[in-house]
């Protein structure tokens, strides 16, 4: 098979400060006469966002890229789609490119959905004749036949988000670059998406997919791409680099997580979570939790003002990305008034921590009244939960049985009648 | 040589793009109908008519003879099409920023549309100056065929000076303060309030340098069969003009490459 894409040791620095703040031309003429006459002066701090990265990737192939926040995923998305160019090395790419970084780029308000959707196509690459052959599956799929003629100010986010991404699903590139594009929209509009995507895999198109959610990767990937620090961290089969992505958030584990090193962190930042205890019911602390173990869970604080109400909680998911379950103070209604600054902490007690055996990747956080966060950490450990004994019954349960362990028992709710007694009753 | 030869291709493959953003422009200009086309009119005719007054009335300005109002508004045309347009040109990269860190296309298409869009006011200008003469009752010579000309002239300057603009405006957030001042001061060193041949010759050379000069003197002689086409000053117009688009591409080029990252 022939080469879709091949990178050869591409590397981008970004300029701090250049990217993030504007410059004027003043600035620049003071900044060059200063320079004039002390030549050593001035030093810019730079970044680079990829080093050396060299990839292959073959006509046909369907594949994910993976990585933290910031890891230089999007970076190299806009390489790939001469958004941006790198610093130095090659890219080369056979075929025609589209790329979805965005739903609905470039969409006007003003204009009709129609109009929008041929403004749209061309700035995705299609031909007028193309956008308008496909004008009648576009408006279906999007399901905007109605409004099609109504200019989009008019419609809802959804209704454009769907428009947006009815025109890219009916894009006939060669190689296909789409970014987090699925992580919005209703249910049933994810699904539509998705199978759409399994269109495109079908059609032997050459897919560079990136994604947090691990399901929507390993469904469609084949391979997967791990990058971590601007570098290629591991390439790969699809569920050896998901694997091996996620358990990479609980390295160098201790019983209970330290969190005052964890760098990846969100929120306002007036308190920040410190450690994670992990305990048994008389607070000693445990090295190992077992399916179904009553366990206390010490959320240690350090706050530099006073926060009213504060939400306390941890999201536990499979090491796949899904949300098995979350709990915090604010579901059951222990409501905290207020914390001072200063250190502290508070105690979550597990009645019963009914997960099957298996590795769960942890996100904890720290919230006060409405959607602002003060400190938000996004998979930040690793549970590693031991099989037991739960069901008392010495067989043991693996992770084979699933994610939850559901207390249960077979009862005979009614006497056993014969064959004959039941078909009696039965007629 | 290679590069410039797939640039160019890269360029044509996009031309359809190219009508699209043009096409964008004028009808979301044109969305609140009535009021849009009527300031169209109203700008060049109301600018017109003050000038009339106050340069050809109170001050008495010379203009060879032709009706004052024609004098004015055959120079005012092109000049609201080059200010309003180098302006609108300097700003298009940066208001079509989400378009520049989202997707592909040959960046150079963003001013050129703007070039090209602006087209519709200055064709709507046309038909009043058609209006015009025939209210004085002049009947141009064949020289009126130049007007085409002119115009695609016209768009080449604006479009070579807006791709300067717009790659530095990308970079230096303060040109664009800059840029209104600077059309401000066009409005003087050009023949549009005076004519070229009531300026004292030892000036008139300085005037020669700024390449509007030949085109706006040559749109007026377009027109009037009592004014001639000084053919000389219309010819360094048309090499000041091909070298002006000629830098703009090759500095807006070198400049394409980090817009992405500093927009």
């Amino acid at each position: 098979m022939s080469n879709a894409v091949v990178l050869k040791n591409v590397s981008k620095r970004y300029q701090i400060g250049h990217a993030k703040h504007v410059t004027m031309l003043r600035e620049t003429i003071v900044n060059w006469l200063r320079n004039l006459l002390n030549p050593e002066g001035m030093t810019y701090e730079s970044i680079w966002a990829l080093q050396k990265v060299s990839l292959t990737i073959k006509a046909g192939e369907v594949v994910g890229i993976i990585g933290r926040n910031g890891a230089g995923k999007s970076t190299l998305l806009k390489i790939l789609s001469k958004i941006t160019f790198p610093t130095d090395g090659i890219v080369e790419i056979s075929g025609r490119v589209a790329s979805l970084l965005e739903v609905g780029t470039g969409f006007h308000e003003e204009l009709t959905g129609r109009e929008n959707v041929i403004l749209n196509g061309s700035i995705l690459g299609m031909s007028k004749a193309e956008v308008i052959k496909q004008m009648d599956a576009i408006v279906a799929f999007a399901g905007v036949e109605k409004f099609i003629d109504t200019p989009i100010k008019r419609y809802s986010s959804g209704m454009r988000l769907r428009l947006g991404f009815a025109v890219a699903a009916h894009l006939d590139p060669d190689v296909l670059i789409i970014d987090e594009v699925l992580a919005v929209g209703d249910a049933g509009f994810q699904k539509k998406c998705l199978r759409a995507m399994e269109g495109i895999r079908t059609a032997g198109r050459t897919v560079l997919f990136v994604s947090h959610n691990m399901a929507a990767v390993e469904n469609l990937c084949s391979r997967v791409i791990w990058i971590d620090n601007g570098e290629v961290r591991q390439d790969g089969e699809t569920k050896d680099v998901i694997q091996a992505y996620m358990s990479s958030f609980g390295e160098g584990k201790e019983p209970g997580f330290n969190l005052t090193k964890v760098r990846d962190r969100r929120g306002a930042g007036d308190a920040r979570l410190t450690s994670l205890e992990l305990m048994d019911i008389n607070r000693t602390p445990i090295r190992v939790i077992r399916s179904g173990d009553r366990v206390v869970m010490r959320f240690c604080y350090l706050a530099h003002a006073r926060i009213a109400h504060p939400i306390f909680g941890i999201r536990i998911y499979t090491e796949l990305g899904t949300l098995v379950t979350e709990m915090n103070n604010w579901m059951t209604d222990s409501e905290i008034p207020f914390i001072n600054p200063g250190v502290g902490y508070i105690d979550l007690e597990v009645e019963f921590l009914n997960l099957m055996p298996g590795r769960y990747s942890v996100t904890l956080f720290l919230g006060a009244v409405g959607p602002l966060f003060q400190d938000l950490l996004d998979h930040c450990g690793t549970l590693e939960i031991e099989p037991s004994d739960f069901y008392k019954s010495g067989k043991g349960i693996e992770s084979r049985f699933g994610l939850v362990c559901m207390p249960f028992k077979w009862q005979q709710a009614c006497p056993v009648q014969s064959v004959a007694a039941s078909r009696l009753t039965g007629s | 040589m290679e590069g410039n030869i797939s640039w160019f291709r890269e360029l044509w493959r996009y031309r359809e793009l190219f009508y699209f953003f043009a096409w964008r422009d004028v009808k979301v200009r044109y969305k609140q109908t009535l009021l849009g086309v009527a300031w169209v009119i109203l700008q060049p005719l109301v600018t017109m008519l003050i000038f009339v007054v106050l340069f050809g009335k109170i001050a008495s300005l010379p203009t060879d003879g032709t009706p004052h109002a024609l004098f004015y508004y055959t120079a005012l045309v092109p000049w609201i099409y080059f200010s309003t347009t180098l302006g609108m040109c300097g700003n298009s990269l940066v208001s079509n920023a989400n378009l520049l860190t989202k997707v592909y296309f040959p960046r150079t298409i963003l001013p050129a549309s703007v070039a090209l869009s602006g087209l519709v006011d200055f064709i709507i200008g046309t038909v009043l100056v058609i209006g015009l003469l025939a209210y004085y009752r002049i009947l141009p010579d064949w020289h009126i065929l130049l007007w085409p000309f002119l115009m695609f002239l016209l768009v080449i300057l604006t479009y070579g000076l807006g791709m300067i603009l717009a790659a530095l405006t990308v970079k230096y957030r303060d040109v664009k303060y800059a840029t209104p001042f600077l059309i401000q001061i066009g409005l003087f060193v050009t023949p549009i309030i005076y004519s070229l041949t009531s300026i004292p010759e030892q000036y008139r050379k300085l005037l020669v340098l700024n390449p509007l000069t030949g085109i706006i003197e040559a749109f007026r002689a377009s027109l009037s069969p009592l004014r001639t086409i000084d053919w000389e000053l219309l010819g360094v117009s048309i090499v000041f003009t091909a070298t002006i688009l000629v830098v703009g591409t090759i500095f807006f080029r070198k400049a394409e490459r980090s817009f992405a990252d500093l927009v």
